[in-house]
């Protein structure tokens, strides 16, 4: 049974990866835009998912390291560098800042965190705003180049989807790599338990302050994808309200799952413009239908499914436990 | 000298504002574990609730009163029934991300059946100067910080004086003990939620004259009074009161002092070295540790 349910898993997963490769070739351009946010916000909402999913540590900054990715990406390429240099930059200054952030989160804990990361989230929208000699303020930054991947260019819409995807891919790859290993592990153990986590000999220590770095990080990367994907940014759009955004993705989606954040910004990005239709009542559409969501389950959408797997599995295993004991009790 | 004595009193007049917000922020976390993401938005919803009823014709008394009582059916019962019911068993976060939702649809809402624009809004206090202690200063700080005053005080009353505010206290700090001795426990949750309402829809009349009617308004004073409620220290009434007035008056002060483009940055800082110097705020108490 088991092979045959994970025999039907993989074909699912291969379902949807030829979908996003084949479908976005009969998109239009804005189709592609909001389909590349999708994977841009589900890296960024993967790396949020880490520290606040699996190692439990509530972050209202994600959108912050958005934009510190998104600004290091458009100076970096707007000076004439190549935009893996500006992500390098992204990845290295997220997970410094998202190490020292950290440190709060050793000493408080919950809503106090929450609060310390959003004040860090407000500063951030500051000095993006007022350090016009960096960030040229309220301007903003504009004509971000995209880049040229093994000598071919990604200007046109299309071929920047694929480098969203990929990179998607990749991040996808490496992070479900590190939930499998004790690294992941530990994560877990720090959000059940910190205190068994820490008698088991887990320095909860570095791996608190190791789970907001490579979230962060996460971010970083999101924020260099972003920063050549719009080819303008300004402070705006990395204000609180990303965080807030990024946060419910995660929540939404079901924190603590793998693919909570593809779903949660799927119902982020997507939704918003399929109720388009709707005009002005679609963000209202939106709200309301995330407050229902979360009444009816607060563990977000995989959430309902994983519980309606588990009381499957409950009732074929108490189903079988009948036949077994109905199979005993003839015997004298 | 003589301009700080007017930003003191403009600091300390939206500083009161700040701490009535910041008061029912911390009541609905006491009684309720509710954190409330929309605290700002529920303090620009009554403004124009008010001023819905005015363009019906009410007078601008009938209006605050419509406005007010609206605001308690709909911010109180009706939040507390459709939101903070159903959820508050599922725990702190699925309930702070529901009030974060609720923010937007608010937001947009009023965006939608109101207006986008900024609406000018009438003040209860009338406009001119009084002379204190030799000085021009605006009668409308005065009246703000007066009534504001008059508010808190009122409410420290109810909570330390009445009975009912003995049971509000002692539903907020033990409500499994509270109910053994009979208290009407969940009669205790709704009241905090009414105060709240009712403390939301007062600071909408006090400020929205100074900053106009916008459907944007509330995300800069939500923030204000989440600082303000943990700088003074979140398990405390008298703790968000403080904070309120400290917020206020550093806001001020910051803006004429530090910068305009940095005024925002030092309540942040200083809601940062708090936390991490003193997390349980000015005046409050250190919350025990559920491990």
């Amino acid at each position: 049974m088991s092979a045959l349910k994970r025999y039907w898993r993989v074909a699912l997963g291969m379902v949807v990866i030829a979908a996003l490769i084949i479908a976005p070739m009969y998109l239009n351009r804005y189709g592609l835009f909001i389909l590349s946010q999708w994977a841009v916000m589900t890296i960024a909402a993967t790396g949020l998912n880490l520290t606040l999913g699996y190692a439990g540590q509530v972050s209202l900054a994600q959108g912050a390291f958005v934009g510190i990715g998104a600004y290091a990406a458009a100076i970096m390429t707007a000076n004439g560098m190549p935009l893996i240099a500006g992500l390098g930059v992204a990845i290295v200054l997220c997970f410094a800042i998202g190490w020292i952030l950290g440190y709060p989160a050793l000493r408080v804990q919950h809503h106090y965190l929450a609060f310390v990361t959003l004040a860090f989230s407000t500063l951030a929208f500051l000095v993006f705003r007022n350090e016009s000699w960096l960030t040229n303020g309220i301007y903003g930054i504009s004509n971000i180049p995209r880049p040229t991947i093994l000598g071919y260019p990604t200007n046109r819409p299309l071929p920047f989807y694929y480098v969203c995807l990929g990179s998607l891919a990749l991040v996808s790859l490496a992070t479900w790599w590190l939930i499998r290993s004790p690294w992941g592990r530990a994560f877990v153990a720090l959000r059940e338990n910190p205190v068994r986590a820490l008698s088991l000999g887990i320095d909860t220590r570095r791996y608190t302050l190791m789970a907001f770095a490579i979230g962060s990080a996460l971010g970083g990367v999101a924020g260099t994808l972003y920063a050549p994907l719009t080819q303008y940014i300004d402070p705006v759009p990395f204000n609180l309200s990303l965080s807030l955004d990024l946060l419910m993705m995660v929540i939404v989606g079901g924190s603590g799952f793998f693919f909570g954040p593809f779903l949660g910004a799927m119902i982020a990005v997507l939704l918003p413009e399929w109720l388009r239709f709707t005009q002005g009542y679609y963000l209202m559409i939106y709200a309301v239908a995330v407050i229902l969501l979360l009444i009816y389950s607060p563990t977000g959408i995989l959430g309902i499914l994983d519980r309606y797997l588990t009381e499957r599995r409950t009732k074929a295993a108490s189903a079988l436990r009948a036949v077994a004991k109905s199979g005993l009790e003839p015997a004298p | 000298m003589s301009n700080l004595l007017d930003l003191l009193i403009a600091g300390l007049a939206t500083g009161a504002i700040y701490a009535i917000v910041a008061v029912g922020f911390t009541l609905l976390w006491q009684t309720s574990q509710t954190i409330n993401f929309a605290q700002g938005e529920f303090v620009m919803l009554p403004a124009f609730l008010m001023l819905a009823a005015m363009h019906a014709g009410a007078p601008f008394w009938l209006a605050i009163i419509f406005g007010m009582l609206l605001s308690m059916l709909l911010l109180g019962l009706g939040f507390k029934m459709l939101l903070v019911d159903p959820m508050l068993r599922h725990g702190v976060l699925p309930l702070a991300i529901a009030t974060m939702a609720l923010a937007i649809g608010l937001k947009e809402a009023v965006k939608q059946f109101f207006s986008a624009e900024a609406s000018p809004f009438p003040s209860i206090v009338p406009a001119g100067d009084i002379s204190i202690l030799g000085r021009q200063v605006a009668l409308q700080s005065v009246g703000v910080l007066a009534l504001a005053i008059a508010a808190v005080v009122g409410l420290t009353a109810l909570l330390n004086r009445t009975s009912i505010g003995h049971q509000m206290q002692a539903t907020a700090q033990n409500p499994v003990v509270a109910r053994i001795i009979g208290i009407p426990v969940e009669r205790m949750i709704l009241l905090t939620f009414l105060i709240n309402a009712f403390l939301v829809a007062l600071a909408s009349l006090l400020i929205t004259p100074i900053y106009l009617a916008k459907f944007s308004s509330g995300e800069v004073l939500g923030q204000a009074a989440f600082i303000a409620a943990i700088v003074g220290g979140f398990n405390q009434v008298r703790g968000a009161i403080a904070g309120g007035l400290l917020i206020g008056v550093v806001d001020n002060l910051a803006a004429a002092y530090v910068s305009t483009q940095y005024r925002a940055a030092v309540p942040m800082v200083l809601l940062i070295l708090i936390i991490l110097l003193r997390p349980q705020g000015l005046l409050g108490r250190a919350e025990e540790r559920t491990v």
